[in-house]
């Protein structure tokens, strides 16, 4: 009988060896110091939509009170800090979350990958892991071009519509009103809502968050972080469509 | 008793680079309170009388303490039903006529040996960075000797019952050994025994456990196949003791050993 033998090296010493950058950049090096930050960077981001969220809907105020909010968060800490400063501050933050989120993510994903090269050839019986949890990269990813979509729309250029800068509201309402606008915007918060679900549950393991007093809390927190958003979100293009906010 | 035909859809693989295939087997007559590894005994003892080649699984203590037996069970680790290993699975659960397919743990760190057989010295690997005690311990010591809270007590023994099956690995689909690792590093740092390396530890085992498995998603599929139902609190543990090693042994980090 053919004998089969797999190399049995001796205890590796870990990844000790390569052990040279400042702290924060090692953390960063071990898979779970990734997870860390996609926790961390995740909250950021879960802060911002909330705020984003909570903030626009001053849109059924009225236009005035809309674009007031607008101006206000250009006007943020004045006078000590000049006009827009305190904004690309936190845009500058927004986006440095944004990119070690999803630096983190592609990372992590090709060590999964390379770590079952060989996938199962029958059908799993999946228990615990739900369609959340199993799509994140995929809602990410849908999120993702969908966010980059609506800066245009709605903060850079406009997308083929009478684009004011400085006039979100009248934006707003002109962009939404279209039907396959409304429907992306639909789109685009579902699948951040899947996301929000599993990631707000998921960050407190990462972060070792775990206490018996709160663990049952833990899943009722990410699913109203995504209930609240989601709803918020998904008003606003169903509120334009039926004509309550118009230019 | 009862007597149920099934069909086996069993994994072949000749070595750990050929090529393998399913190969469907009936097996009838099987008396349902035979065990799952009882019928492959069976269906291997007809192999062998048919002048086949026998299939080849793990298995020793046959009662869920020893962590050798496996299999991928229609779709689940250790088979269908909670908190058991393949050994404690019995034909009772499945019903006549059902077609079961049998598959070997999935991961590039446990590479097949034969058939159903892979090699698990990966989590080898991960306990010799850190899964012991440098403490004498001597012969039995008196009970009470070292004070250690109930509470405690039984959460390093909930950890502790981790028989090394490789059940997480093959259940996460990320192929992450978070739920072994922090169940050895739990058990270990939770004790006062264990406190001499509670840092170097954490950090030794998670960083080879990093060198071979996939990372944690937080799916929470290794506490569901864990036939010792371990559960996941256990690597939010690890993920806080990871971290405070870094601080702990930050000294050394700076140190270019
Ligand atoms: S054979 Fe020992 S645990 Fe199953």
């Amino acid at each position: 009988m053919a004998t089969t033998t797999v190399a049995r090296g001796p205890a590796k010493p870990g990844a000790r060896a390569k052990r040279k950058a400042p702290f924060p950049v090692e953390f960063y090096r071990s898979a779970l110091g990734k997870k860390y930050v996609m926790a961390i960077t995740g909250i950021m981001l879960i802060g911002f939509v909330i705020a984003h969220m909570v903030g626009n809907l001053k849109m059924y105020l009225g236009p005035e009170e809309f674009n007031h909010y607008g101006e206000f968060l250009r006007e943020l800490l004045v006078p000590i800090l000049p006009r827009t400063v305190a904004l690309w501050l936190l845009r500058i933050g927004l986006i440095a979350a944004f990119v070690l989120h999803i630096h983190a993510a592609y990372s992590l994903t090709r060590i999964n990958h390379a770590a079952r090269t060989v996938k199962y050839q029958s059908k799993r019986d999946y228990i615990a892991a739900n369609w959340a949890s199993r799509t994140m990269r995929y809602t990410g990813v849908i999120f993702g071009i969908f966010l980059v979509w609506h800066l245009f729309d709605l903060t850079f250029t406009g997308t083929n519509y009478h684009y004011v800068r400085g006039m979100p509201y009248e934006n707003v309402a002109n962009s939404l009103s279209r039907v396959p606008v409304a429907l992306l915007y639909i789109v685009g918060n579902l699948a951040l809502g899947v996301h929000l679900f599993h990631g707000t549950w998921s960050l407190f393991q990462s972060l070792g968050w775990s206490n018996p007093r709160f663990n049952a809390w833990r899943r009722n927190i990410a699913v109203a972080i995504a209930a609240i958003v989601v709803i918020g979100n998904v008003s606003f293009p169903i509120a334009v469509l039926a004509g309550a906010v118009h230019t | 008793m009862k007597e149920i035909n099934v069909t086996l859809k069993v994994w072949r693989q000749d070595g750990p680079n050929a090529a393998g295939h399913f190969d469907t087997i009936p097996a009838p007559g099987i008396k349902d309170e035979m065990s799952f590894l009882e019928m492959l005994d069976l269906v291997n003892e007809r192999l062998i009388a048919d002048g086949k080649d026998a299939i080849v699984f793990d298995h020793d203590c046959r009662e869920g303490i020893c962590g050798t037996c496996s299999l991928m069970i229609d779709g689940q680790a250790h088979g269908p039903q909670k908190g058991t290993a393949t050994c404690q699975l019995h034909m009772r659960k499945f019903a006549d006529g059902d077609e079961i397919v049998i598959e070997p743990w999935r991961a590039t760190a446990f590479p097949i040996v034969k058939d159903l057989m892979v090699d698990r010295a990966a989590f080898d690997r991960i306990i010799e960075a850190g899964g012991f005690i440098t403490a004498e311990t001597g012969g039995a010591p008196d009970a009470n000797i070292t004070p250690i809270p109930k509470t405690v007590a039984d959460a390093a023994m909930d950890a502790a019952a981790c028989i090394g099956c490789g059940a997480c690995v093959a259940a996460c689909p990320n192929s992450a050994a978070q739920l072994f690792t922090s169940a050895k590093v739990s058990h270990l740092n939770l004790l006062p025994q264990g406190q001499a390396e509670r840092y170097k530890r954490v950090e030794a085992m998670v960083d080879t456990m990093e060198e071979l498995f996939g990372s944690c998603t937080n799916h929470g599929e290794c506490e569901e196949a864990c036939p010792k139902s371990i559960s996941i609190d256990f690597i939010a543990l690890m993920n806080s003791e990871y971290l405070k090693s870094k601080f702990k042994n930050r000294k050394r980090l700076s140190q270019h050993d």
